[in-house]
């Protein structure tokens, strides 16, 4: 596990975080939460791998493998991505700010 | 075929919303985006419950496509624009179905919701309301979808496109990272397929990169222009992505769709599969 501790993740029903890798975050603009953002995962060679959008309060996730991966987002508010390393399965979250 | 026959661009759309005979139509797996807010005038469609048989794995039967397009007010005649979320995947699973049912005049709209999003267009929560219509499939053009069993024969014969990422082609994982279900019996890739993930056809905003871009990617990815192409993804939604760059905007005669896709093929016993170095 990485990152904040604390921030509420809803996953499905069924995740085992021993066996998934799972990472998530919220994307900002200023502090504030961005919803509706189209948020790309992509692996360590800079390959698409997923796009989801962000939630209303800015959150996102995907079911990963462990490794280091590039999370990019893109909206009105602008574009930003962070980079997250996932040294094994859990819960590993960032947060992605854009401008 | 030219691009401007099978592609839209946003202001296009927008300068067209409401033009008679043109119909503008959602189409997604999760529709929740619909509801939210879509193109004005737009109709839905569930690709889950509206574009597959409800019971068999399988597209739409010819009645039961002439019966929801009836019910949606689409007419043989009209144009139908399509666009959805998720770049398009699934606008383009229900494009390739459309003319799978011989409908003429059908288009997609360069970059979908997310460039309709992103250029700031204008979304509604009205729901379009159009009187049914008289519709009438044709029989299935089979020359456009392929079955397991050409798949198999087609290896070491025909192009063989999987569109899956590198991960999904190689074997590390099942299916895409924002996916955790429908996960086949085996991991990996269609023996001696070529991996061009459908992702490098679009650009971040979801519009298709240029003629010349796509030409040189897929001959650069070892293509041979002048065999016949299978494209397969995992459920046959990225694949009808890249089945549209290849049949319809770079005019190769043979692309044919393997919707069964890793799903059924990662689950078909006895047949040949390959891994990636190191899986």
């Amino acid at each position: 596990m990485c990152g904040a501790p604390g921030q509420a993740v809803a996953l499905p029903a069924g995740t085992d975080l021993e066996k998934q890798t799972v990472l998530a975050g919220r994307v900002v603009a200023e502090g504030s939460p961005v919803g509706g953002a189209f948020v790309r995962l992509l692996d360590g060679t800079g390959e698409f791998t997923a796009e989801v959008v962000s939630s209303a309060s800015g959150d996102f996730r995907f079911f990963a493998a462990p490794g280091t991966w590039t999370v990019r987002a893109l909206s009105r508010s602008g574009n930003g991505e962070a980079v997250l390393t996932a040294d094994g399965p859990g819960l590993h979250q960032t947060q992605v700010a854009v401008a | 075929m030219s691009r401007e026959d099978v592609l839209v661009t946003t202001d296009w759309a927008e300068k067209n919303l409401g033009a008679e005979g043109v119909v503008f139509v959602e189409v997604d797996e999760d529709t929740t985006a619909y509801d939210g807010g879509h193109i004005p005038g737009a109709v839905k469609f569930s690709w889950t419950t509206e574009l597959t048989d409800p019971v068999r794995r399988d597209v739409l039967s010819k009645e039961d496509f002439s019966a929801i397009l009836s019910a949606k007010g689409i007419s043989n005649d009209d144009t139908v624009v399509l666009y959805g979320g998720n770049n398009n995947w699934f606008a383009a699973y229900a494009y390739w179905e459309f003319k799978l049912y011989g409908h003429e005049n059908v288009k997609l709209i360069d970059g979908g919701r997310k460039k309709w999003e992103l250029d700031g267009r204008t979304l509604t929560t009205e729901v379009a309301d159009r009187p049914a219509a008289s519709y009438t499939a044709k029989d299935a053009d089979l020359s456009i979808r392929a079955f397991r069993d050409e798949v198999v024969a087609s290896i070491g014969v025909k192009n063989l496109v999987d569109v899956r990422s590198p991960d999904e082609y190689s074997g590390k994982i099942f299916a895409p990272a924002h996916l955790p279900q429908e996960v086949s019996q085996r991991r990996g890739h269609v023996k001696g397929a070529i991996n061009v993930p459908w992702s490098k056809a679009a650009n971040e905003d979801g519009t298709f990169k240029s003629d010349e871009e796509l030409t040189a990617l897929y001959s650069d990815a070892g293509l041979d222009g002048g065999k016949a192409v299978i494209a397969y993804c995992r459920i046959g939604e990225r694949s009808s992505h890249t089945w549209f760059v290849l049949r319809e905007l770079l005019g190769h005669s043979d692309v044919k769709n393997y919707d069964g896709s890793w799903v059924e093929y990662g689950s078909l016993v006895g047949v040949p599969i390959e891994l990636g170095a190191g899986n």
